[in-house]
């Protein structure tokens, strides 16, 4: 970034249209929000042309702008829709005070090459936006999910106390009632003793078998990694069918055994692909070495090779765990009720009493699961370091 | 030697009285139901009691009851009836008992005597629609608006769903013909007592869903209980059919905004039926277990718990206050005579013999 880039002014022609544009799309928000979308999107964009103009031909201080326009929107807002509004007033006018003049002073180039064309710098500007409205359409759905946890009422609905943040709409106690409800406690026993037991059987036999079918000389190696993954492309609901007259010929339908097993099948593809991934890189002279040293193919698995992929079946462990844990289809099938795992318990709660006691629990494990995430990204990065560090 | 006569008559008695003994009986049972509310309540007034009094015994509900057709058959194939006693509507009671999977019964021998001594046949009276099925509760299925979207006029006849210019806004109805072509029907002016008449021709159902096309546009189409309560609790609807006990939890409970609309109410029965293919110990305790779930003060307690009404003639009287909120429980009923002045029945004959014809006519138009 040594290169020096001068910031050049914009005209009119171009920083009103732009703004315009964005106004027009945030008005589009605002204005289905309000009863009419496409009022909305006349207002916004000639609210933003002319505070572009504004902007452009007075030249006050930037600073005092921006803060009025922000104080100024968010008045707007608390008019419109109460203290939400308030907030989320401020914010469009904290965007929209900041935005024609980031376009007016041209400052919108400076963190990018000089030589970029004016396209080039518009694809890099609309793939951002893109990528930005995927991550929105992605997290959205989960992210209204959290409030309503806290809801006051048995209802999934945004009360009138809610949009006002009254404490009075907000309360604890479908969390309590999670915490404090026997059908509830049961599932989340069931199912953190059904997860951790299958993740357990998945790791241990899907890393064997990635470790027995990465030997060149094993035959038909293509085949079995193909039954071994086919868990995970065959549809669901054929192999819960399937494992349904199974186990109940043999006598484990409705049996924990016959739930862990189930899950065990689940989870074994996520593991037997990690590892072998990770054994990509292993290097088999180490092995040979280890043998060459005395050590027995047991003392050689659990001293050299077992902690050089070990990254790879941790994290296949933690997709076989989470993969039990979210698991309902086949659960439905070959467990039976004192088999109810948690997403059981959603499942139905969501269809016989849509209690916001779902979203309390929806929450826990949304949490759950990033940090489980969180976990594996480190875990990946630590082998990344540890892959640069070993020779060779 | 009297002593001993004495002893030896009163035990045999105690022996006659009770079904079975409890050595012969297995200690576990899965009662399927239908989660929420009025399961909460069968566990209150049935299954708690009596597992004080049978502590040995562990009950594991199942909310199955929405597909149990569909897996007692897939049980049946399987050859491993894992559930015990199933709570079904009438409907899929008489499905169940025509293929075999419910086990015939007769009341006389598996029922209490009403408290009053009628025997259980005469209790239940015609409410034993199948061989196979045990009454437990009448129930309603009716329309609940919301009433601060209806104006100064709430709706007081059924007809107001399907008039759009007095009640502007959404309505919810249950995605299947049943009720919706009786509803139908009746407000284009077809004669309570002719409506199965009209539905059986094909220009009858044509007329039915003619008149449910004046609306279609503004239909959300319910598939859960569940559903309804929620729409009006957010506003979403104007008015919406459900069961009428969730409407009373939405109205008395959770004091939403709602009113209730019982004109033109359907009546509908819920029940029990014994799976067919249960073993001895398990069929044992099963009876047990019924026939002290179904005696006179049972079924009147569970109206304690929720809104429905006692399926035996001698409960009636019984019928008290709820057991939380302290209210007087019989004007909450379908059954009460002020709430039932202009009732259909549920025709279980009529869905039997036109439910596929009508639903495939049904799934098409919705589709259209």
């Amino acid at each position: 970034m040594a290169t020096v880039i001068t910031l050049k002014k914009q005209p009119y022609s171009f920083v009103g249209p732009v703004s315009a544009a964005a106004g027009g799309f945030a008005g589009l928000f605002v204005g289905t929000a309000q009863g009419s979308g496409l009022l909305g999107i006349i207002l916004g964009a000639t609210l933003m042309a002319g505070l572009a103009y504004g902007l452009m031909t007075l030249d006050l201080p930037r600073k005092t702008v921006r803060l009025g326009i922000a104080a100024v929107f968010a008045a707007v807002g608390f008019l419109l829709s109460g203290p939400m509004g308030l907030i989320i007033g401020a914010l469009f006018g904290a965007f929209f005070g900041w935005f024609p003049a980031w376009l007016a002073d041209g400052k919108y180039r400076a963190s990018l090459p000089p030589y970029l064309t004016a396209r080039e710098v518009l694809w890099h500007y609309t793939f951002r936006i893109i990528c930005g409205l995927i991550f929105f359409f992605l997290i959205a759905p989960i992210v209204v999910v959290m409030p309503l946890s806290f809801n006051a009422e048995n209802f999934f609905t945004f009360t009138p106390e809610m949009l006002r943040l009254d404490p009075d709409g907000y309360s604890l106690k479908h969390y309590q009632d999670f915490f404090q409800s026997n059908d509830w406690q049961a599932a989340l026993r069931n199912s953190l003793t059904i997860a951790p037991v299958a993740t357990l059987l998945s790791v241990s036999f899907g890393t064997l078998a990635a470790i027995g079918l990465s030997q060149p000389h094993v035959p038909f190696r293509q085949v079995i990694m193909a039954i071994l993954i086919s868990p995970m492309i065959v549809p669901l609901i054929i192999s819960a069918a399937g494992m349904y007259f199974f186990y109940s010929r043999i006598g484990l339908q409705g049996t924990y055994l016959g739930v862990v097993l189930a899950h065990a099948a689940l989870g074994i593809p996520f593991v037997i692909i990690t590892v072998t991934a990770t054994l990509v890189g292993f290097d088999r002279s180490l092995t040979r070495a280890a043998a060459n040293m005395g050590a027995n193919p047991v003392t050689t698995f659990f001293r050299v090779q077992m902690p050089l992929i070990l990254p790879g079946v941790i994290s296949g462990g933690l997709f076989a765990f989470i993969t039990s844990f979210d698991e309902v289809v086949v659960v439905l099938f070959v467990g039976s009720a004192s088999q109810k795992t948690l997403p059981w318990q959603m499942f139905i709660g969501l269809r016989e009493q849509i209690s916001p006691t779902i979203l309390a629990v929806a929450t826990i494990l949304v949490c759950l699961s990033i940090a489980l995430l969180t976990t594996l990204e480190l875990l990946r990065r630590r082998s990344e370091r540890l892959r640069g560090m070993s020779p060779g | 030697m009297k002593i001993t006569t004495a002893l030896l008559a009163s035990t045999a008695l105690v022996v006659t009285l009770s079904p079975a003994t409890a050595q012969d009986m297995s200690n576990e049972m899965t009662i399927v139901s239908w989660g929420g509310a009025y399961q909460s309540s069968q566990q209150k007034a049935y299954s708690e009691p009596y597992v004080e009094m049978h502590p040995e015994v562990t009950v594991t509900w199942d909310e199955s009851s929405n597909e149990a057709v569909a897996k007692l058959r897939a049980m049946n194939e399987a050859g491993n009836i894992t559930w015990d006693l199933v709570d079904v509507v009438a409907a899929d009671a008489i499905r169940l008992c025509d293929e075999g999977l419910a086990m015939e019964y007769d009341p006389d021998d598996l029922l209490a005597e009403g408290a009053d001594g009628t025997s259980a046949e005469d209790d239940f009276g015609d409410l034993i629609v199948s061989d196979c099925f045990i009454p437990q509760i009448v129930y309603s299925t009716t329309f609940g608006y919301r009433t601060d979207m209806v104006g100064d006029t709430p709706p007081t006849e059924v007809c107001a769903v399907f008039d759009l210019e007095a009640y502007p806004g959404k309505r919810a109805l249950e995605k299947r013909p049943i009720n919706n072509m009786e509803w139908a029907l009746y407000c284009d002016g077809v004669a309570k007592d002719e409506i199965y008449d009209v539905l059986a021709t094909a220009e009858g159902q044509d007329q039915a869903l003619a008149k449910l096309d004046t609306i279609k546009d503004d239909v959300i189409w319910w598939s859960a209980g569940a559903d309804t309560p929620q729409l009006l609790a957010d506003g979403e609807v104007v008015m919406g059919s459900t069961y009428n006990g969730r409407l009373f939890s939405v109205i008395v409970d959770q004091e939403q905004p709602v009113g209730m609309l019982w004109d033109m109410q359907v009546f509908d029965l819920d029940g029990w039926i014994i799976p067919e293919g249960l073993s001895d110990e398990e069929l044992a305790r099963v009876k047990d277990f019924v026939f002290f779930a179904t005696d006179t003060q049972r079924l009147a307690d569970q109206s304690q718990y929720i809104s429905y009404g006692p399926a035996r003639l001698s409960s009636a009287p019984l019928v008290g206050q709820h057991a939380d909120l302290g209210i007087d429980m019989a004007p909450h009923m379908p059954t009460d005579p002020e709430n039932a002045k202009n009732t259909l029945l549920y025709n279980y004959e009529f869905w039997a013999d036109y439910r596929d014809d009508i639903d495939a006519k049904f799934q098409s138009w919705l589709v259209q």
